[in-house]
């Protein structure tokens, strides 16, 4: 199989890359990983005019510690955040849902910035950057730096709010808030990425985004879920999510929580299972998700 | 586009459409077939090479892309005559039956045990999560990777 022909580019600045956007636009297509763009170039579902390769724009690679948040430059592999220490103590979903992403050679290419410019309405990474409230950096040339929460980024299935001339620079990936005011603080905050697939690389049968944040009290300050591969895109659970927050943790508001959760999406029978399968499996994933969030938050 | 790649050591330059990709720049322009063509949409792992020393899935890249790196495959494992340990390790453990998907396999084997000599079937089986095997069952292959970390260990001790 092999995609339409193109224009090849490979910018060895950030501003170059900016200034292609800006003069291409709509025909240009950023290859960062290329994990998911290549196969479906392969499959002519995309046939951009020109591909720009970003691999060579230097300090595009690191996972730091930013203004209340961490960091993570578009040409951060899965590979890379697998192996961080840095996200394993500020962000458990993130560290979670990152070892079953694809399989290990995927993960070696692909980008998580690139994932979430993709919007695969079945991407595991959706998921958990709704479920914490992420933020994506856009910049262009002529409109400079854009800051876009996740929930207005993700518009449907394959589309973003990313502009032809924008380029995604960063995911900035909140951490939990009693580690910002103090460094060694304990993170009162805990994440999960329940993951239902047949085999590795394959997509989620389910996957379910938790995350958790405790106010001094004990009581639950933040609360996120969100839910892959059951409803037309990833879908934030925002019920389930407002009954949490200001609620003392138990079992039985989780398994309320589980049940709208389970409610709210409306999955399709196919290959990977039923309908009504996939809904029950909802629930008991956001209550094992929900109890591991709440484990690592008061670890 | 004009390329150059270094491919087992070799430096090769060529005159490349930018859609071409890795996987057939190797095969049908340097005429090096141990890396096969599998599923061609990045599921079955048979087409990995090392790039610059990692495993990708080379239906899945541009040669462009390779343009000045280094690219491993399995007919650069052998050296000055001497089967790798890796390959001594298949042979002895009998890792393969048709050998369709061996070349990838011992990549990836061989990459694994250059980080960590002595994996567990645990770590063995993650390792070559991403590359099929429809014969074996996968038992022998992962006692080949093991066998091959420690003949590779006994190899750099002596």
């Amino acid at each position: 199989m092999y995609p339409r022909a193109f224009d090849y580019l490979a910018p060895e600045t950030k501003a170059e890359v900016l200034d292609v956007l800006a003069e291409r636009g709509d025909e240009v297509k950023i290859l960062a990983g290329g994990q998911s763009l290549v196969p479906m170039m392969k499959l002519r579902l995309a046939n951009p005019g020109t591909l720009v390769d970003i691999n060579r724009v230097p300090d595009l690679d690191s996972i730091s510690i930013g203004n209340g948040h961490l960091t993570v430059q578009a040409l951060v592999r899965h590979k890379d955040i697998v192996d961080s220490e840095l996200v394993v103590t500020e962000n458990a979903a993130m560290a979670s849902a990152a070892p079953w992403i694809s399989d290990p050679i995927v993960r070696n290419r692909g980008t998580l910035a690139g994932s979430v410019a993709h919007h695969d309405p079945e991407g595991d990474w959706a998921s958990v950057m709704l479920a914490c409230g992420a933020q994506v950096v856009a910049e262009s040339r002529d409109g400079g730096e854009r800051v876009i929460p996740i929930t207005e980024f993700l518009t449907d299935m394959f589309t973003t709010s990313l502009q032809p001339t924008e380029m995604i620079t960063e995911v900035r990936v909140p951490r939990y808030a009693s580690r910002t005011s103090h460094e060694h603080a304990p993170p009162r905050g805990g994440g999960n990425y329940q993951k239902l697939e047949r085999k590795i690389g394959d997509y989620a049968t389910v996957g379910v985004a938790t995350h958790l944040e405790l106010g001094d009290d004990g009581g639950i300050s933040k609360a996120g879920i969100a839910l892959t591969s059951v409803h037309p895109h990833n879908l934030k659970v925002t019920e389930a999510e407002q009954l949490l927050v200001g609620s003392h943790p138990s079992d039985e508001l989780f398994a309320e929580a589980a049940q709208i959760a389970k409610n709210a999406c409306t999955p399709a029978s196919d290959i990977r299972g039923s309908a009504q399968y996939k809904k029950h499996v909802v629930k008991v994933l956001t209550e094992r998700g929900l109890a591991a969030s709440l484990a690592g938050a008061q670890a | 586009m004009q390329i150059t790649v270094t491919v087992n050591g070799t430096e090769y330059s060529a005159d490349v459409e930018p859609r071409l990709l890795l996987v057939d720049f190797l095969r049908s322009d340097l005429r090096l077939t141990g890396t096969h063509i599998g599923c061609d949409t990045t599921a079955c792992g048979v087409c990995t090479v090392l790039l610059d020393g990692t495993p990708v899935k080379s239906c899945t890249v541009f040669a462009v892309q390779a343009n000045g790196r280094s690219i491993a495959t399995v007919e650069g494992l052998k050296q000055n005559g001497d089967l790798h340990p890796i390959q001594a390790a298949f042979m002895e453990e009998h890792g393969l039956q048709c050998g369709f998907c061996t070349p990838a396999m011992m990549l990836v084997g061989s990459k694994l045990i250059e980080d960590n000599p002595s994996p567990t079937e645990d770590e063995v089986r993650w390792a070559i999560s991403g590359n099929l095997c429809r014969c074996t069952g996968y038992v022998n292959i992962v006692k080949s990777i093991q066998l091959a970390g420690k003949m590779a260990a006994a190899g750099s001790d002596s």
